[in-house]
């Protein structure tokens, strides 16, 4: 197990490390140097001279990077170009909406589509199974934008249960903030509810098939308990999986929502500084995003070890 | 399951079609403005009413379907025109740095989402319909890398390829040979599944304004122009919502049904 | 005293008829064997009886298990019955146990399930027990264990404990030593035979191997197409059989070819001192990788127009070793030389040397491209050549081939999957004559064959020596088959050949203690008289 663990640490280190140089050099590509973008048109040669080394900017790309890695690691991620603030600070306040609202829309993609993926399974080819399997093809066509919008229309503008957007923060209690929250959580999650739900019906099929579930009837067990006891475990091991993958995708897809519901986080951060040509905060939040990434496939793996015993014997 | 197929393939035809007639005749110009006529619902002049220029729906829609659909499709070529070749090299060369390499490399990719490639593409050249249709692309060459790779290597277990090698053949004649007609029943599936995730991410890419660019019509702009009026014109909303969703609908039940009809223990991913 | 009877049992599953009026029953303490060929039913009067039927299956008849008639209890009866009752050990011990959790817990699961009043330490006590007596000793086998860290005939002994845990009066085993080899074969047998005599357990034996059906069984039932065309007292049945299908079947299963006098020793391949390693993943992040010997320091010569047999069990090499010999994978020391030249040469293969060789494999599903022509499949070879037939000269060479193999000409613009198996198999040896090479490899080519089938093609082998002089290895595990139709064999164990001589003298006469073992686990076919 720990030589399983140091080994997928290993793995997660050579993702960050190749991450970090394909963003960095990406936005090296990009045109215009951040001083004189800065300073408009007539700057004088000496102030901005000033201002790159001042930014950092003046030293060889390789030096760059290592001083924005190291930084990084110190939780230093440079000086906003257009703010003059340091990144961090700015990331940090964006975080506490961006996160949360990616982990609500799991816990609800997670517990909406475990219990229509099994009860589908259990009764395939019944009624409750085509119309679940029905709500999933639907579910998974519509657009999480589109689906947030809709949800302002009905319950924000015409039931007034939520507000329509805007987020009045944690220091007004943390049930005021999930209540604000909870629109966006929902658009978030439904679409991927509904990709889960089908992955958890089909896998838990393709386990119910397997050799080991007849042993267990054989055994006395009735096609409940074998599906309870044998069936759900093996059927975890792909599930977890897309999980996994989802995560990138609930991310990617609340920087949209953001849009919607005009939540101050992460996505609101990247398009204003996209559109203020800050690239320090572009490179910055685009890294975290990887991370958080990488981060979550690399609990996923060791999740994967704590259900599959085989995994845990081998490498 | 063939009603999946018929109904799926109905529904794409349609979209198709739509696209394709609007480069010969759309209703109204969709960019013509008719202020006097804003923000109607449907009714019998605009079949699906007009937005607040006054600019007929059913017009933008087909143009739009144009976007959606070369977006879509371009980048569902990129993927698998990459990503087949990666992963059959991969499965031929399974176990070794190559593979190795491709795969890791497809791990990287998985960890870069397509709006976050979008975004990294925007800083540098500014926004526009090519770089969703990149970043769109991008993301697909592991998708595809991963099933070819997963579906070869079990292939490669097989005794016929084992013959084909006591024939004296390479891996490369192999791969062209043997393998790769037995994938493309599964690549076929995955296509028209990408195809549809490929709709939805240049819809949501334009919706942010990383996609298309104004005058191009999208879908996704469309709703970015609907969303502050929805209170008072939602048809601006459904519409094109329901252009997305039918379209969308219509690829899945298609891959659902061709996976039925072509081979019903075909592995697709769907993320 | 009747404890199971079956009678006039019929089965359809969605309006195919899979058995049709099986009448058969098993007393306590009794084993039964069904025997036939695949097809004929017995797996399905197996899971009838333990009423785990796929859906869409409607029976007629009855089943009674003691004084309760099974086909009339509700689905909640039967699970109780099921595992306290009656048990049931299945073919595939790799894939029968549940790989995440321990085998202590799936052993226990039967205990408890049927008596909620016991405590889960009393149920892994008597988990312990049970699988001591199974042959798993706790010292060596802890309930901790989980199924993937046992061989195949571990595991088999694990779902044997569960299905015996409570002591059921009915014990089903569905092909129970199919998957595994001859000395597991014969370990497992013994264990049945032994539970069935200690608990007074009724056994219910589904095989397709005459002679374990010969060697263990009370009683016979032979069936076929759904139908039982003969039962009765073992002993009785063997000398009187009276079903021509029941002869055939015997028959079929010791077949003797006559193979033709092989020519005067002249060295066609000779393999020196070679050795296969494999590298294994590693264990440690820092430590070098491990490897694993898989052939280890083999010779031996194939002379010109002679039929060597290579023997041994799964995971002895003979497999690896093939693969060397077919130049398909580099070797880590001594040489392969066919005709005087190596059979591997990197990357690059000398095609002059891989025209002289082809291969038969087991599987006749897999061994073919399923979206090419039977034209094309039996054509493969020819890119081996400089020169390959065109036109006419092509059409001919086909047309050859599959009439020398049994098939006709039409067959060629067929699918492979218009075929049988055993025409299957024909193909495949049509594909291996097409380019008349010096030495054909037969890698299990008959194993997965019915023994009718596999009796057919036997006799096409020996057909073919004498028309086209071949010169073969032929590999088993299957020690019948390989003892009739070689001249010399190899016996191989852990990587080596431990013996070597005429396929009679090892037979008869094994010196190595390992050929012996190999010789008296396998079953053998009574002598029955019958016209051979």
């Amino acid at each position: 197990m720990l030589r399983y663990t140091l080994k997928r640490l290993f793995s997660l280190i050579l993702s960050l490390a190749v991450a970090s140089v394909v963003i960095f050099a990406v936005i090296e590509i990009a045109p215009g140097d951040p001083a004189s973008f800065m300073l408009g048109m007539n700057a004088q040669p000496e102030t901005l001279a000033a201002l790159r080394s001042e930014l950092g900017l003046d030293v060889s790309k390789v030096e760059r990077y290592f001083a924005w890695t190291s930084g990084m690691l110190t939780g230093d991620f440079g000086t906003s170009y257009t703010y003059r603030t340091p990144v961090i600070d700015m990331i940090r306040d964006r975080l506490w909406v961006s996160l949360p609202l990616a982990l609500y829309a799991l816990v609800i993609s997670t517990l909406v589509a475990f219990p229509a993926g099994i009860y589908a399974a259990s009764r395939r080819g019944q009624a409750g199974d085509i119309g679940i399997m029905g709500a999933t093809q639907l579910g998974v066509a519509v657009p999480n934008f589109w689906f947030a919008m809709m949800l302002v229309l009905i319950f924000a503008i015409n039931l007034r249960w939520f507000a329509a957007g805007g987020f009045i923060g944690w220091d007004a209690g943390f049930w005021k903030g999930l209540h604000a929250l909870t629109l966006p959580a929902i658009a978030l999650a439904l679409p991927q509810a509904a990709i889960l739900a089908r992955v958890m019906r089909s896998s838990l099929l393709d386990v119910l098939g397997e050799d080991f579930m007849r042993t267990a009837r054989a055994k006395g067990l009735s096609s409940r308990q074998a599906l309870w006891r044998h069936g759900l475990r093996n059927a975890l091991i792909p599930v977890l999986t897309i999980i996994g993958l989802q995560f990138s995708f609930l991310l990617a897809g609340s920087i949209i929502i953001e849009q919607v519901f005009y939540l101050p986080g992460l996505g609101r951060l990247v398009f204003q500084s996209i559109s203020a040509r800050d690239l320090i905060v572009v490179e910055s939040v685009v890294m975290l995003l990887v991370f958080s990434v990488i981060l979550v496939n690399f609990l996923v793996d060791l999740a994967y070890a704590a259900v599959d015993p085989r995994l845990r014997s081998r490498t | 399951m063939k009603r999946n197929l018929i109904l799926g393939g109905l529904l794409s035809a349609l979209f198709v079609l739509a696209a394709l007639i609007s480069f010969a005749w759309t209703p109204y110009d969709h960019t013509a403005l008719d202020i006097p006529n804003k923000l109607k619902t449907p009714y019998a002049n605009h079949l699906l009413g007009t937005d607040h220029f006054g600019r007929d729906l059913l017009s933008m829609i087909m143009v739009g379907a144009r976007t959606s659909i070369a977006v879509a499709l371009v980048a569902v070529g990129i993927g698998m025109g990459l990503g087949v070749p990666l992963g059959l090299w991969a499965a031929a060369r399974s176990g070794s740095l190559v593979d190795e390499v491709i795969m890791r490399g497809n791990d990287l990719v998985f960890a870069f989402p397509s709006l976050v490639i979008a975004i990294l593409i925007t800083a540098i050249f500014g926004a526009g319909a090519v770089n969703a249709i990149i970043a769109i692309g991008i993301f697909n060459i592991p998708v595809f890398a991963r099933i070819t790779r997963g579906a070869a290597l079990s292939l490669w277990q097989r005794e016929f390829i084992l013959a084909a090698r006591v024939a004296g053949k390479n891996a490369a004649r192999i791969s062209v040979e043997h393998i790769l007609p037995n994938v493309t029943n599964l690549l076929i599936v995955q296509g028209t599944i990408q195809f549809s995730l490929g709709i939805l991410a240049e819809a949501g890419l334009s919706y942010v304004g990383l996609g298309a660019q104004p005058p191009t019509p999208s879908w996704g702009r469309m709703l970015a122009d609907a969303q502050t009026l929805v209170s008072i014109a939602p048809h601006m909303a459904l519409v094109p919502g329901f252009a997305i969703i039918l379209t969308v609908l219509g690829l899945n039940l298609m891959g659902d049904g061709l996976r039925d009809y072509l081979d019903p223990r075909l592995r697709v991913a769907r993320t | 005293m009747t404890l199971l009877s079956i009678e006039n049992l019929s089965l359809s599953i969605h309006q195919f008829d899979i058995l049709h009026d099986v009448t058969l029953s098993i007393a306590a303490g009794e084993i039964v064997a069904v025997t036939g060929e695949s097809g004929s039913g017995k797996s399905m009067t197996a899971l009838a009886t333990m009423q785990l039927l796929p859906k869409g299956a409607h029976t007629t008849g009855r089943i009674v298990l003691g004084d309760r008639e099974i086909t009339a209890l509700d689905e909640t009866t039967l699970c109780t019955m099921r595992g306290n009752d009656m048990g049931m050990v299945f073919q595939e011990p790799m894939t029968a146990l549940n790989p995440v959790q321990t085998i202590g817990a799936q052993v226990a699961e039967t205990i408890r399930i049927h008596d909620r009043t016991i405590t889960r330490a009393e149920a892994f006590d008597r988990a312990a027990e049970t699988l001591t007596r199974v042959g798993l000793p706790q010292d060596r086998f802890p309930l901790g264990r989980y199924p993937h860290e046992l061989s195949g005939g571990q595991r088999q002994r694990v779902v044997i404990a569960m299905a015996i845990a409570l002591q059921p009066r009915l014990l089903i085993a569905d092909e129970p030593t199919t998957a595994l080899d001859v000395t597991t074969q014969a370990q497992i047998l013994d264990l049945l035979k032994r539970l069935a005599k200690e608990d007074d357990m009724g056994l219910l034996m589904i095989t397709h191997d005459l002679a374990v059906v010969a060697d263990m069984a009370d009683r016979i039932v032979v069936m076929r197409n759904g139908k039982i065309v003969e039962q009765g007292e073992t002993g009785h049945l063997l000398r009187h059989m009276r079903h021509p299908y029941t002869k055939m079947l015997f028959e079929a299963s010791g077949h003797r070819v006559n193979l033709p006098a092989a020519p005067a020793p002249a060295p066609l391949m000779r393999v020196e001192r070679v050795i296969r390693d494999y590298r294994l993943p590693r264990t440690s992040v820092f430590g070098a990788p491990g490897s694993f010997r898989a052939v280890d320091d083999v010779s031996f010569t194939i002379q010109r127009g002679e039929r060597l047999g290579l023997v041994g069990e799964s995971g002895c090499g003979k497999s690896t070793l093939t693969r060397a010999l077919l130049g398909l994978e580099q070797v880590q020391g001594g040489s392969i030389m066919l005709d005087g030249e190596p059979v591997f040469t990197g990357t690059r293969p000398n095609l002059a040397v891989r025209r002289k060789m082809q291969v038969v494999f087991q599987d006749p599903f897999g061994s073919f491209n399923p979206r090419h022509r039977v034209d094309r499949l039996i054509t493969e070879p020819f890119h081996l050549l400089p020169d390959p037939p065109s036109g006419a000269a092509r059409t001919r060479a086909i047309d050859e081939a599959l009439l020398a193999v049994g098939l006709t000409p039409r067959d060629a613009t067929k699918y492979i999957h218009e075929f049988s198996g055993g025409q299957r198999q024909r193909i495949a040896i049509a594909r291996a004559l097409i380019i008349r090479p010096d030495l054909i490899l037969f890698d299990e080519a008959v194993s997965a064959l019915d023994v009718s089938v596999r009796a057919q093609i036997l006799d096409l082998l020996a057909e073919l020596c004498g028309a086209y002089d071949l010169t073969y290895l032929f590999i088993s595990h299957d020690l019948s088959v390989v003892r009739t139709v070689t001249d010399r064999v190899l016996v191989m164990k852990s990587g080596k050949i431990v013996e070597e001589g005429l396929t009679k003298d090892v037979f008869e006469r094994p010196q190595h203690p390992y050929t012996k073992t190999l010789i008296d686990a396998a079953p053998i076919l009574p002598d029955i008289g019958v016209p051979a």
